[in-house]
């Protein structure tokens, strides 16, 4: 007997492709897990069944190497190197364009993606917790993105709980993970014989309808329950648990800003895979025939020249002090901004710097003897 | 009723080089129709026209100052030219062939040409900017077509070009192209170099090799020790940042610094 979307539900192992088929035939083009230059990176699947098995990954700061899950798993790596922040927030698209017509005046007209609907499989609960602080960002009352607008309002979600973290995994710390909590349309929780399945949405209750699920036994939704801890106790990194922002904004002139200067690259890296940073730049692009031109927009990173230029000098001509922007405002003045920290404990910046900073460790570097131990 | 304006006045020339970079034009195709209706090119030898000593309003430049024929003709190019803009490694740093400048350049044309006499190469390969004013750089070996029309659009529209310092990190971040310096360990230049190629070698799962010159604030000191802790040698860091712009002055102190013996 099917039971419905307001309790957990239960789809064995083997009918996973079931779901994917039951989104593909709603017209989402599904998004999942595959394997690029040796990540774990989001693409298009072509068929329910594509879904990879065993994937994992292991991590360290600057490290990533692709490994073989033992137990064979869909869903046991941590993280890649992006999060779902491209599927929403392009790195590059044009806003607007120009003409010039034939008296010569200049016609502006909107460019609105025609986004397609999308499915994203196996979202983290730092995912999730980073999206909601990008809609703050772009779908912010009075000031709404359309750009951004049309590619959210066309996703649907299905989140996985993270049994496995990653050494630089700390989204326990945080808050944030890792076990999604909300914002999902559908979350799953990978079992050793299939997965708990709960709605979160309108439209996700809808497929769970659809997929005619038995109940969830009690075993099962506690082995689920269990798993989320287990997996915020395994993981090795943390944040203090406190709004750290008078700690840090109190030591702008820390010594540790030289030090962590004299490794950091400036590349932005951090910046890019960091699945909350929305920072970017815009520039115009003219066609050859010099009558029209095309207004666009294109990720930046605080770590950029450009970024800190103004008019006659460079407000951060130096990597101490864009490195000192991007940890104060992550961690400090976000708070200002946005009512919380802008770090989910992904980890993503630590295991994708080239040469392995690790904010946890500069945050403790630059606190030390601050509140308590 | 709009009044026949002038077009603007193009040349190419070639100092030593391999003439990859003029390609960067030829291989336009269609566009290069385009940008003919705009401009008249007046000399580019590679394409057909030759009027090397015509007044011109932009000299695109390809190649080193290598032999001293190369001395004179650059100064006679930049009396020639409104804007002059070297483009390619050889142009804005002396090129490959600059590797001698810290050789003995006689000894190896004596060790490989039969008649060295015939041979009139300077002993140091050295960038446009060294002898004459330049205008606006385009890094790259080779520089792309891209690039090339950027700049002569501005230049079209009478804006200055855009010029990215930012690193290569940034095109293969927003072309999803995961980090193969953490994914594979291998020892990218990307960090430290500056965009413009679009991430191609890291796009075929490869690391950059510098072609392309020092990005600003190229922080070669903390790249080249994590090279080391990757399993570099001293000798292969050295390596890395004597290619095609071993002459730029941050590879070059990079690699300076490098070969050094370390006090422990």
């Amino acid at each position: 007997m099917p039971i419905r979307s307001d309790r957990a539900g239960f789809l064995p192992v083997a009918q996973l492709p079931s779901l994917v088929a039951r989104l593909m035939a709603l017209g989402y083009q599904c998004l999942g897990p595959a394997v690029e230059n040796g990540a774990i990176v989001m693409r298009e699947l072509d068929a329910p069944d594509a879904l990879p098995r065993g994937l994992q990954a292991a991590q360290a700061p600057g490290h990533y190497r692709l490994t073989q899950d033992p137990q064979n798993r869909y869903f046991a790596w941590a993280n890649g190197p992006q999060a779902i922040k491209p599927q929403t927030f392009a790195p590059q698209e044009s806003l607007w364009r120009v003409a010039r017509d034939a008296e010569g005046a200049l016609q502006f007209a909107a460019v609105i993606p025609d986004a397609p609907a999308q499915a994203l499989i196996g979202v983290r609960a730092c995912d999730l917790a980073a999206l909601a602080i990008q809609d703050a960002h772009f779908l912010r009352e009075g000031r709404r993105d359309e750009h951004y607008a049309q590619r959210r309002d066309r996703l649907f979600l299905v989140a996985v709980q993270c049994a496995e973290p990653a050494a630089t995994c700390f989204c326990a710390s945080t808050g944030d993970g890792p076990t999604p909590s909300a914002g999902y349309d559908l979350t799953l929780a990978e079992l050793a014989e299939g997965f708990v399945v709960e709605a979160g949405s309108d439209k996700g209750a809808a497929v769970f309808d659809a997929l005619n699920l038995s109940a969830a036994t009690p075993q099962q939704i506690d082995a689920a329950r269990q798993q989320g801890q287990a997996a915020a106790a395994a993981q090795t990194r943390s944040l203090p648990d406190r709004n750290l922002r008078d700690a840090l904004m109190s030591r702008l002139e820390h010594p540790r800003w030289d030090d962590v200067a004299a490794r950091c690259l400036a590349c932005g890296n951090c910046t890019a895979v960091c699945p909350t940073c929305f920072c970017h730049a815009e520039a115009d692009t003219p066609a050859l025939d010099g009558r029209t031109s095309r207004h666009e927009r294109i990720w930046d990173s605080c770590f950029g020249e450009s970024h800190g230029h103004l008019h006659g000098f460079n407000v951060r001509p130096d990597i101490r002090s864009r490195y000192r922007q991007w940890l104060t405002h992550k961690l400090a003045t976000w708070h200002d901004q946005f009512g919380r920290s802008g770090c989910v404990g992904c980890g993503r910046c630590i295991a994708w710097c080239p040469t392995g900073i690790d904010l946890t460790e500069e945050v403790a570097a630059l606190t030390v003897g601050e509140g308590t131990p | 009723m709009m009044t026949s304006v002038r077009k603007p006045r193009v040349a190419v020339h070639k100092f030593s080089s391999c003439d990859g970079c003029q390609l960067a034009l030829l291989n336009l195709g269609e566009d290069l129709l385009a940008l003919a209706e705009r401009v008249e090119l007046v000399h580019f030898a590679e394409a057909g026209p030759l009027d090397p000593e015509s007044d011109v309003d932009v000299a695109f430049v390809e190649g080193s100052v290598s032999t001293p024929e190369d001395i004179e003709r650059i100064q006679q190019v930049r009396r020639h030219s409104r804007f002059l803009i070297p483009i390619g490694a050889c142009a804005t740093a002396g090129g490959i062939q600059a590797l001698r400048n810290g050789a003995n350049g006689a000894q190896w044309v004596a060790q490989i040409y039969s008649h060295p006499e015939a041979i009139a190469s300077l002993a140091h390969s050295t960038p446009i900017s060294g002898h004459v004013n330049v205008d606006f750089e385009l890094w790259g070996c080779p520089v792309n077509s891209r690039q090339m029309l950027a700049v002569v659009n501005s230049l079209l529209l009478g804006v200055a070009p855009h010029d990215n310092a930012d690193k290569v990190c940034t095109e293969c971040k927003r072309h999803g192209y995961p980090c193969v310096l953490v994914s594979r360990g291998v020892a990218c230049m990307g960090p430290v170099t500056r965009a413009g190629c679009g991430a191609l070698c890291p796009s075929l799962g490869r690391d950059c090799y510098g072609c392309y010159g020092p990005a600003e604030n190229a922080n070669t000191d903390a790249l080249a020790a994590q090279f080391e802790r990757q399993g570099l040698t001293p000798q292969a860091v050295m390596q890395r940042f004597q290619s095609v712009n071993n002459q730029a002055p941050v590879f070059l102190a990079a690699a300076d610094k490098a070969g050094m013996p370390r006090d422990e």
